[in-house]
């Protein structure tokens, strides 16, 4: 637990600079409340504080810094805003049975996670047969491995909207299967390179010593190829899942979905809630956390297992 | 009908000068090794047209590479306008910034054992999130400009450079700053002469990372305002209005831009880091 002190302290400091940041960020917000509801504000004009720097008018108007603290529409909520706003739209709403109405975020989470499991897997069984096929032939090494590269200098959100259009006019409904497209192809790359380099670890003694026991060319996959490659493996997929989870919520963002964390960014957007986006980005952030500490745990089980200690 | 066939005769065809050229003699060469992938690529775009020909696609669904070509040669001016906004502007302004950021950031913490264990992971962790929706957020604060395209890009590659950065800080061995302890060498001479340059293969490594995520950030940014140009502006306006050639001539642009910085970063890498092992000819 040596290791718990240092992160902690870092987690403070981040927390001391987010609070420290918010009275600045709100003050212009928190003096058009306070206006608004008759009290004095310095300079009285609000085009006239639009063009004070921040730091004049929170000199002038010292007794309005904590309102900013608790706004309603904060350009910068605090921490315990966003923890309070999550706490609202999943575990209050879940202890009120109400966990998959469509203003939780647990719903939401849901369908987010739904297509990120499905391009993780698409992805992941693209990115294992591409190695395996790089592994053995040497066309396709030769013919694949640059486009794979080049493929993830793309950038996907250029492709994302077209994406989406096509599988509609192709007759697909619903948005989970562009969806998971876009993910399986954020994913598949770490999986694929991963791969590769696992297959080939096994080095030419013990390809050899298969040999020498005559060993057919799937067994030599089976027992010496594919086990020697699942630390590479594991190491990837915790890679793989988390771009699979941004590939989802960037097919959320772009085209008017409704459902999902990153549609609930846009329609927070749109409507002018920023503590429904920041909501929506904890809840990404805690997905992302639980999916890859998950893979983590199967991946020490495995190895532990099979004798390879991770 | 006759598409489809001459574009499964290509295929046929190249797939079998492929295999013929990667188990021939010659198959260690610069020139087998750039044309077979040139191949496989040509391939692929000579089915897509022989595909949307022969079965008669519409345009408005997926129009044929030669539409596409044809709208790009139109209108060069529009995608200049909107590559200089997006990527020039927004992308590369925010990867210098947030490159730097990270760079100073990981030598100053480096200093400090105790930092350093409490960053690595926080820093390892933040890499991992979807940081691209903090992108409305972003947007909101700094106005529909390129400043919050950049902000977005700041954002996003500070973590990867950062954590990559702070561990190639640490991959000298205790010999190697024996070392340099021995000639007397200052914090400022390891650092320079040792440890910065044995971190430089894991900052081209976060570099890497950090080209494609420059522009994911700067187009998903668009999505949530700009001003009527830049290449998301132009690819989600694109969409609704059906103008979809021109959409994939903006796609083109971008995978080329895409493709150009990240060998431009490749290549700096090489000629940078030319003694590590991974770049010595074998």
């Amino acid at each position: 637990m040596r290791g718990l002190l240092p992160i902690l302290t870092v987690l403070a400091a981040i927390v001391a600079i987010w609070y420290a940041a918010v009275a600045p960020m709100n003050i212009r917000g928190a003096l058009d409340v306070a206006e608004r509801a008759g009290a004095e504000v310095m300079p009285t004009e609000s085009l006239a504080r639009f063009e004070r720097p921040i730091w004049r008018l929170m000199v002038d108007n010292p007794q309005y810094i904590a309102l900013g603290y608790s706004l309603d529409r904060p350009r910068l909520p605090t921490p315990v805003q966003v923890g309070s706003e999550l706490w609202k739209t999943t575990g209050e709403m879940a202890l009120n049975g109400r966990a998959f109405s469509k203003r939780s975020l647990i719903y939401h989470g849901w369908i987010t996670l739904h297509s990120t499991l499905w391009g993780f897997a698409l992805g992941t069984v693209l990115g294992m047969a591409g190695a395996i096929a790089i592994v053995y032939s040497r066309v396709v090494d030769m013919s694949l491995m640059p486009w794979a590269i080049i493929s993830q200098t793309v950038p996907i959100v250029a492709l994302a909207p077209m994406i989406i259009v096509l599988s509609s006019q192709v007759g697909i409904e619903g948005r989970t299967v562009p969806k998971a497209i876009i993910s399986a192809y954020l994913c598949y790359f770490p999986v694929l390179v991963g791969m590769v380099k696992g297959l080939r670890s096994p080095g030419a003694a013990q390809l050899d010593l298969l040999q020498t026991y005559s060993a057919s060319g799937l067994q030599a996959f089976l027992k010496l190829r594919l086990p020697a490659s699942m630390p590479y493996l594991f190491t990837s997929l915790k890679i793989g899942i988390a771009a699979a989870l941004v590939g989802t919520i960037v097919g959320e963002l772009p085209t008017g979905a409704i459902s999902g964390l990153g549609a609930r960014i846009l329609i927070g957007d749109q409507f002018g809630t920023p503590l429904a986006i920041w909501a929506a980005l904890f809840a990404a952030a805690i997905l992302a956390g639980v999916l890859v500490t998950l893979l983590d745990l199967t991946q020490r089980a495995t190895l532990k297992r099979m004798g390879m200690q991770a | 009908m006759s598409w489809l066939v001459f574009a499964l005769a290509f295929w046929i065809g190249a797939w079998a000068l492929n295999t013929y050229l990667a188990n021939s003699r010659w198959r260690g060469s610069l020139f087998v090794r750039v044309l077979v992938p040139m191949l496989f690529g040509v391939t692929l775009i000579v089915l897509w047209e022989g595909i949307v020909r022969g079965l008669g696609v519409s345009p408005v669904i997926l129009p044929a590479p030669s539409t596409v070509a044809q709208t790009f040669a139109a209108s060069t001016d529009i995608l200049w306008e909107d590559f200089r906004q997006t990527v020039l502007k927004g992308a590369l302004s925010g990867f210098a910034i947030g490159v730097l950021a990270a760079f100073v950031t990981a030598i100053l913490i480096d200093r400090s054992a105790f930092l350093t264990q409490g960053l690595l992971p926080i820093g390892n962790f933040v890499a991992a999130l979807p940081i691209v929706g903090i992108a409305p957020i972003l947007v909101s604060w700094f106005g529909f400009d390129w400043q919050s395209k950049a902000a977005v890009v700041v954002v996003m590659v500070f973590f990867p450079v950062l954590v990559n950065t702070v561990q190639g800080l640490r991959e000298t061995d205790a010999m190697q700053r024996d070392l340099m302890r021995t000639y007397a060498a200052t914090y400022f001479d390891t650092l320079l002469k040792l440890r910065l340059p044995a971190a430089l293969p894991f900052v081209f490594n976060g570099l890497k990372i950090a080209t494609t995520l420059a522009l994911i950030g700067a187009i998903v940014a668009e999505y949530f305002g700009s001003p009527t140009r830049g290449m998301g502006f132009r690819i989600s306006t694109g969409v609704g209005s059906l103008s979809i050639d021109l959409v994939w001539a903006e796609i083109a642009v971008a995978a080329m831009a895409g493709t150009a910085f990240y060998g431009l970063v490749a290549w700096a890498e090489k000629r940078v880091t030319f003694w590590h092992p991974s770049h010595r000819r074998s």
